[in-house]
């Protein structure tokens, strides 16, 4: 029976990965805790709000794990999900035109931004880190003109408003976390399992070695980032169903929390490993710190003091592990 | 010729797998240019790094300045007195001359760097040896030439005793050759003990007094410059010796068709209007030295880097190459000499690297085969002997030899009919070797078609039915194996222009 605990045990780890248990476990402590030390953490309301706010964050993690996979990053997505929710807001409320056009217009805008970003960095082969840097200011400039330098308030029967969050009754269910379950599963086997996958995750490995098997690195590099500009889009729409008014440069520092999720989540910032489940993993452990630390009495600069801890010992393990290797 | 400064003697240096240098001798006299000589691969380089505190030494003794001393490290070396001027410059293109020369030593006023002081004091020492370079200069904006000077002025200035210049005139022209000639020539009358590690014949007979030359890891012998010739010295480089039986004949009939032709290729510095064909069922040898230029040419032949004229035809057809992704499609796989950094992918799988090439082969609609990826992987493992657990093993576990079994692995997946092995055998042990060796025989004999770019001779000389030979980015010599010996290819591998 041993030798079968064993088998079952290495099932595990060679299906979810060492640090997604780990990162499983903390998720489990983080919640255990939290529901101890607090009595309002533990009510329907305060799980309904927190996966309320986690749907934009896990669409912008998952598609900046592409970009890290790639050994790149995108900063822009911050910034960007907002704008692009500004810019869909912006042609319903201004021209009047019907909500389904902007919210196919805020996806495309993210669109067309990750094909920007990919043309930077895979055919100007500009640095990410600064490439997305400034597609971040760029967004936020744009943002800010569209909105005349307030804010955009969608049209508050929206129906995309419903998709995240369904009410039956009395009763609210957190729909959305059924679309972003889908979006990991889906993402997931497109990783792993079709060409563009495949070859993205080597890019990352070692882009000169793929470039020299005949792949066309060129094409699957810019795939990457277009993945990550329409998961951003996606993350407006989010954002549009999720905050009644939207202000311009309202997501700065977003991003960050994105990134950090992918990260902890065991993406590797050298590119070539990471998987979308435990990107998820690590936007539930970014929620659960966001929602606890105030219900224990810990505010603001405390939780960012906290989040940034949590990131360093991420990004240490990953060090650890890219040495091994 | 003045008094002995340092002997080495009976130096012993192994690495796993590699008898490196084998009880080597040498000694270095005051006052003259001792010139050090050898294949790629003679364990020049090795002997120069033990001497410098680079690798330790197995065994043997170093005696400078009449004490037996063993420098820990490079900094030791320099602090006493032995420098090395390397073949890549070691300089800070964004700091000025002066700042370079006095890195780590920086003249100081108070707490401040000296920097008006620190170009005085570069100023005196350019004079001193009759180089004319301004102290304040970025290195950067120096060309090669001028930055070697740099290299020599700082090592004088560390108050050097014995310099060795490993390669110096690689990247240098004619005239810059020539000042760095004026000035060993003057500093050898001050009484300065030189070793010149270099390839080029003419130099030799230049510049240097002596010449010491390395075969295989052993000393050969030392003879006086002026009383040798270039045979003599390319007799004793070469040796006598016949290690592995060498191919006598072609195996390749009179009239198998042309594969692959190349046309007047030029690609950068390194690829110099080089036309050759290829046969089907042939072993193409490229031999040269280092830096002749037969990687580039591969590279430039493979879309890997831009080429700049030149043509190319594929079984009579005119190709238009790009990229790999164009090679590829012609049916051209590369294996890199570098496996580690464009060969394999380290951090993947056996399995995902072996169809890297060829992924649409294993699609079943938008999904990956994985089952016939693997069972693919599978065959080529057993069919090459590729040591691995299983094929979901990452590369980076595999010794050399079978990471370079998944690259092969790679390219006959793919099916390519012509192959190009950059440097086939490097850094495998000799079982494996073989191995790879009887594996490109049977990819020949299948009637496909091998260009095989390799420094060591006795490989050249066992594996290919033809060889071409490279110089400095030129075709030197091309020659039928049954023609070929080590001395011929050695003396087209030296015919600079």
């Amino acid at each position: 029976m041993a030798g079968n605990d064993k088998k079952s045990k290495n099932f595990l780890v060679s299906k979810i990965g060492g640090q997604q248990l780990i990162v499983l476990g903390v998720i489990v402590a983080l919640f255990a805790f939290f529901c101890i030390k607090s009595d309002i953490f533990r009510s329907y309301t305060t799980i309904l709000s927190m996966l309320d706010f986690s749907y934009f964050v896990a669409f912008m993690a998952i598609g900046v794990t592409f970009a890290l996979i790639t050994g790149g990053n995108d900063l822009s997505i911050g910034t960007g999900m907002v704008c692009y929710g500004i810019i869909g807001g912006f042609f319903v409320t201004k021209l009047g035109l019907p909500v389904t056009v902007g919210f196919v217009i805020t996806i495309l805008c993210g669109v067309l931004m990750g094909c920007f970003n990919g043309f930077l960095v895979a055919i100007l082969e500009l640095p990410p880190f600064i490439a997305t840097l400034s597609t971040m200011m760029i967004a936020r400039g744009l943002g800010s003109i569209v909105t005349g330098g307030s804010s955009i308030t969608w049209p508050a029967d929206a129906w995309f408003k419903n998709i995240f969050k369904i009410s039956i009754g009395e009763a609210k269910y957190p729909l959305g976390f059924v679309w972003v379950v889908l979006a990991v599963t889906i993402m997931t086997i497109f990783l792993r399992h079709t060409k563009p996958g495949r070859y993205i995750i080597a890019i990352g490995s070692n882009k000169e070695a793929t470039r020299l098997s005949g792949v066309n690195v060129i094409k699957w590099h810019m795939l990457a980032y277009i993945i990550c500009g329409m998961f951003t889009g996606f993350a407006g729409v989010a954002y549009s169903a999720t905050f009644p008014t939207i202000a311009a440069g309202s997501g700065a520092g977003l991003e960050l929390d994105a990134i950090c999720a992918a990260i902890i989540g065991g993406t590797s910032m050298y590119g070539g490993s990471g998987t979308i489940f435990g990107t998820l993993l690590g936007v539930y452990v970014m929620s659960i710190l966001k929602t606890g630390l105030p219900l224990i009495g810990l505010q603001a600069n405390w939780q960012q003091i906290i989040t940034g801890i949590v990131l360093l010992v991420a990004v240490f393990i990953d060090v650890v592990r890219g040495k091994k290797n | 010729m003045g008094e002995v400064i340092l002997t080495m003697k009976g130096i012993d240096k192994s690495f796993p797998g590699v008898h490196a240098l084998d009880h080597v001798d040498l000694e270095i006299r005051k006052g003259e240019v001792l010139a050090l000589m050898g294949e790629n691969g003679a364990g020049k380089s090795t002997l120069m790094k033990v001497l410098t505190g680079i690798y330790k030494k197995d065994e043997g003794t170093i005696t400078y300045e009449g004490k037996e001393i063993e420098f820990e490290n490079p900094s030791a070396a320099q602090e006493a007195g032995v420098i090395i001027v390397h073949q890549e410059l070691n300089m800070l293109s964004h700091l000025t001359v002066a700042q370079n020369i006095f890195i780590g030593r920086e003249i100081m006023k108070g707490s401040m760097i000296d920097d008006a002081k620190m170009n005085e004091e570069a100023a005196k020492l350019f004079k001193k040896l009759n180089i004319d370079i301004d102290p304040a200069e970025t290195m950067g904006n120096l060309t090669v030439g001028k930055q070697q000077m740099c290299e020599i002025a700082k090592a004088i200035s560390h108050e050097a005793k014995v310099i060795i210049f490993d390669e110096p005139s690689a990247a240098l022209t004619e005239t810059e050759i020539e000042e760095l000639f004026k000035i060993i020539r003057d500093l050898r009358d001050k009484g300065m003990a030189m070793v010149y590690i270099s390839h080029r014949m003419d130099e030799i007979k230049a510049i240097t007094d002596r010449v010491t030359v390395m075969r295989d890891g052993t000393y050969v012998g030392t003879i006086i410059t002026k009383d040798s010739t270039k045979d003599d010295i390319i007799n004793m480089m070469v040796g006598r010796v016949i290690y592995e039986d060498p191919k006598t004949q072609s195996n390749v009939p009179k009239d198998a068709p042309v594969v692959l032709k190349v046309e007047h290729l030029n690609a950068g510095k390194m690829v110099k209007d080089v036309s050759f064909e290829l046969h089907k069922g042939e072993i193409l040898g490229f031999s040269g030295l280092m830096g002749a230029g037969r990687t580039e040419t591969a590279r430039a032949l493979f879309g890997a880097d831009p080429k700049d004229s030149g043509d190319i035809y594929i079984n009579g057809q005119k190709v238009d190459i790009k990229s790999p992704q164009d090679a590829v499609k012609y049916g051209i796989g590369y294996l890199s000499e570098d496996r580690k950094r464009y060969g394999v992918v380290v951090g993947k799988t056996v399995a995902e690297n072996t169809t890297m090439a060829t992924m649409e082969k294993f699609m079943k609609g938008l999904f990956i085969n994985k089952k016939k990826e693997d069972e693919v992987a599978w065959t080529h493992v057993k069919a090459l002997k590729t040591k691995t657990p299983t094929v979901d093993t990452e590369v980076v576990n595999l010794s050399g030899g079978n990471q370079q079994k998944v690259v092969i692995a790679k390219w006959l997946t793919r099916d390519c009919d012509i192959l190009i092995f950059d440097e086939p055998t490097r850094g495998i042990d000799i079982g494996a070797k073989s191995e790879i060796y009887t594996l490109m025989n049977e990819l020949v004999a299948q009637g496909k078609s091998i260009i095989m770019i390799s420094s060591e001779m006795t490989e050249v000389l066992r594996m290919s039915d033809r060889v071409i030979v490279m110089c400095e980015g030129r075709k030197t010599g091309e020659i039928d194996i049954s023609e070929a010996t080590q001395e011929n290819i050695m003396h087209m591998a030296t015919l600079r222009k």
